[in-house]
């Protein structure tokens, strides 16, 4: 038997789609690491790559993934560096065969091994799903999902660790998924280098936990980190977390020396309460974790100790996320100048309702922001804003209707304004908003006995 | 002396730093106090009622709080604070990143 190490060096790279793509080259070069984990799914993500490979049946992955890899395989091939990542999105086959190409013509043939885990996908099984009586009813609102069946477009359950870990244990160097939950990515090389229990709940939690502190990149290292924020060192350098695990299910957060941001507790504390809903409850498909028993330590510069995490056996369901289509969008905006700037905004977006009223439009919902003075903190920072002396206030409208054309005929109302409307415009270099189809989210949970993981791993 | 001169106003933002984001509809607040003996004060003076109150006309549902005394933190849901949250909304903060800061501006009232 290969005796177990006695750590092993988990280096986040990505934190979602569009997430910065220096970051999985400097984890690979700056220091020893094992694993490369990188999570690139959001709930929404599972749709527009549906309708991506709607289009191009080659399509449906995080197609950024590709070029990355072209920079960053030979690295990992020479260091032994394995990778973990969900950027197969709805194809995770095709971004599999673009990421053997890209081998073989890097001269990898026969050095690499790459693992697919499908299974995830169930839009080609609803109707038989709802036929045997699985309701996929919504999780918020308890609509039966057959409510809305014609305009379904993507529909996923989150596989966990455990078809991960199959794929390492068969020899895979680099794991491409579907929807496997972002802590699963991390959780599976612990899983794997450990040999760890499918009954270890604490353990499973522990490495739950791991992967929750990481999977959103940097914002556990000192970005969008408000405690302190000033004087965090370095962010045009930040360097990605890395998780130093123990078999035992302790770990540390750190990150390659010379790198900036920080790894402080009360960063640390950020990240481990965001999305976060009920704390003694962290629901995976592979355990239930509870962050109300995590033990936090400061054990040296940028390097936080996690310990004491508890974890209960994982539940019967998986939870399934299903987008279906739900109209359209437009947002426009004007940008007002002093004086009287907000009055001028409130004046516009008073003619500008009218005007949609007088077209006899009608829309679900019409919403009002005047960026710079309630936006982001509504009416709890108009109470303390100087209204009558900003400098400028952004006019932001935006309508939402499952009619096209009276979305559509909104964008053309916003220009006018600008000769027509309240002075000291400008701001509308943009142009026309573009309506844009909407795809709602649908939060569901299916028996996991209904759900098949499939791994398949190929030399290169 | 009267009873208003023995209060002092504190803003939360010098007792807690906060980390939001979302979950369809709802936006969660986590509220991490800024030394431990910070903590009992955020258990005792924000409660789910009172952030209810400060957040009134911005959420269309109830708030719930849990608490997290390892990490000398508190987690609120704000449920209905996003215009349906996601892709539908039309809010600028569409994923209630900052209800975290929106939650600093409360002021408890403190004896002195």
């Amino acid at each position: 038997m290969k005796p177990r190490p006695a750590t092993v060096r988990i280096a986040a790279g990505q934190g979602f789609w569009g997430d910065w793509l220096e970051a999985p080259y400097r984890q690979v070069t700056g220091g020893p690491v094992d694993y490369l984990m990188m999570d690139y799914l959001a709930e929404v993500t599972m749709s527009i790559l549906q309708k991506q490979k709607s289009r191009d049946p080659s399509l449906g992955y995080a197609k950024d993934f590709i070029p990355l890899m072209e920079r960053i395989l030979p690295i990992v091939a020479q260091r032994r560096i394995k990778i973990t990542a969900n950027a197969g999105g709805v194809n995770p086959r095709g971004c599999a065969q673009a990421v053997a190409e890209i081998a073989r013509r890097l001269r990898l043939k026969g050095k690499l091994r790459i693992g697919v885990v499908t299974g995830d996908d169930l839009l080609g099984r609803l109707d038989g799903l709802l036929a045997r009586g699985h309701e996929l009813r919504n999780l918020d609102t308890d609509r039966r999902l057959s409510d809305v069946r014609d305009r379904v477009v993507s529909a996923n359950a989150y596989l966990g660790a455990w078809p991960v870990v199959e794929a390492l244990g068969r020899g895979a160097d680099v794991v491409v998924t579907g929807r496997v939950t972002d802590t699963g990515l991390t959780l599976a090389p612990m899983i794997h280098a450990f040999g760890w229990r499918p009954d270890a709940w604490d353990l499973l939690a522990a490495g739950t936990v791991a992967g929750h502190t990481i999977e959103c990149g940097a914002q556990c290292s000192g970005g969008n980190c408000l405690v302190d924020w000033e004087r965090i060192p370095d962010l045009a350098h930040v360097g990605y977390p890395i998780v130093d695990a123990a078999p035992d299910g302790t770990f540390e957060i750190t990150k390659h020396p010379g790198t900036g941001g920080r790894i402080s507790v009360a960063g640390v504390k950020e990240q481990l309460v965001y999305e976060m809903g009920n704390p003694a409850e962290y629901i995976t498909p592979d355990c239930i974790a509870d962050f109300t028993t995590i033990r936090l330590e400061q054990k040296g510069k940028d390097r936080v100790r996690v310990s004491g995490v508890k974890g209960r056996p994982a539940t019967d369901k998986l939870k399934v996320s299903i987008g279906y289509f739900y109209g359209y969008k437009a947002v426009g905006t004007l940008v007002y100048a002093w004086p009287d700037a907000y009055k001028k905004a409130q004046a516009a977006d008073r003619i500008l309702r009218q005007r949609l009223a007088d077209l006899g439009l009608k829309f679900e919902s019409v919403l009002t922001e005047f960026v710079g003075a309630d936006a982001t903190h509504g009416p709890l920072a108009r109470a303390n804003a100087p209204l009558d002396h900003l400098p400028e206030v952004q006019l932001r409208i935006g309508v939402r209707s499952p009619d096209r054309a009276a979305v559509e005929r909104f964008t053309r109302e916003i220009a006018p304004l600008i000769l027509n409307g309240p002075p000291s415009v400008t701001g509308f270099a943009g142009g026309r908003p573009k309506p844009e189809e909407i795809v709602a989210y649908w939060p569901a949970l299916l028996d996991k006995g209904m759900v098949e993981p499939c791994v398949e791993v190929v030399d290169v | 002396m009267k009873k208003a001169d023995r209060k002092r106003r504190v803003p939360l933002l010098e007792l807690a730093h906060a980390r939001s984001g979302d979950k369809g509809d709802t936006a969660n607040v986590g509220l991490i106090a800024l030394k431990p003996e910070y903590y009992p004060i955020l258990v005792k003076h924000v409660t789910a009622a009172r952030v209810a109150r400060h957040f009134k006309g911005m959420i269309s549902g109830p708030v719930e709080r849990y608490e997290l005394p390892n990490l000398h933190a508190l987690n609120f849901l704000l449920h209905g604070a996003l215009d349906g949250g996601g892709t539908i909304s039309l809010k600028t903060d569409a994923q209630g990143k900052v209800f975290s800061t929106a939650l600093l501006r409360l002021e408890l009232e403190l004896p002195k």
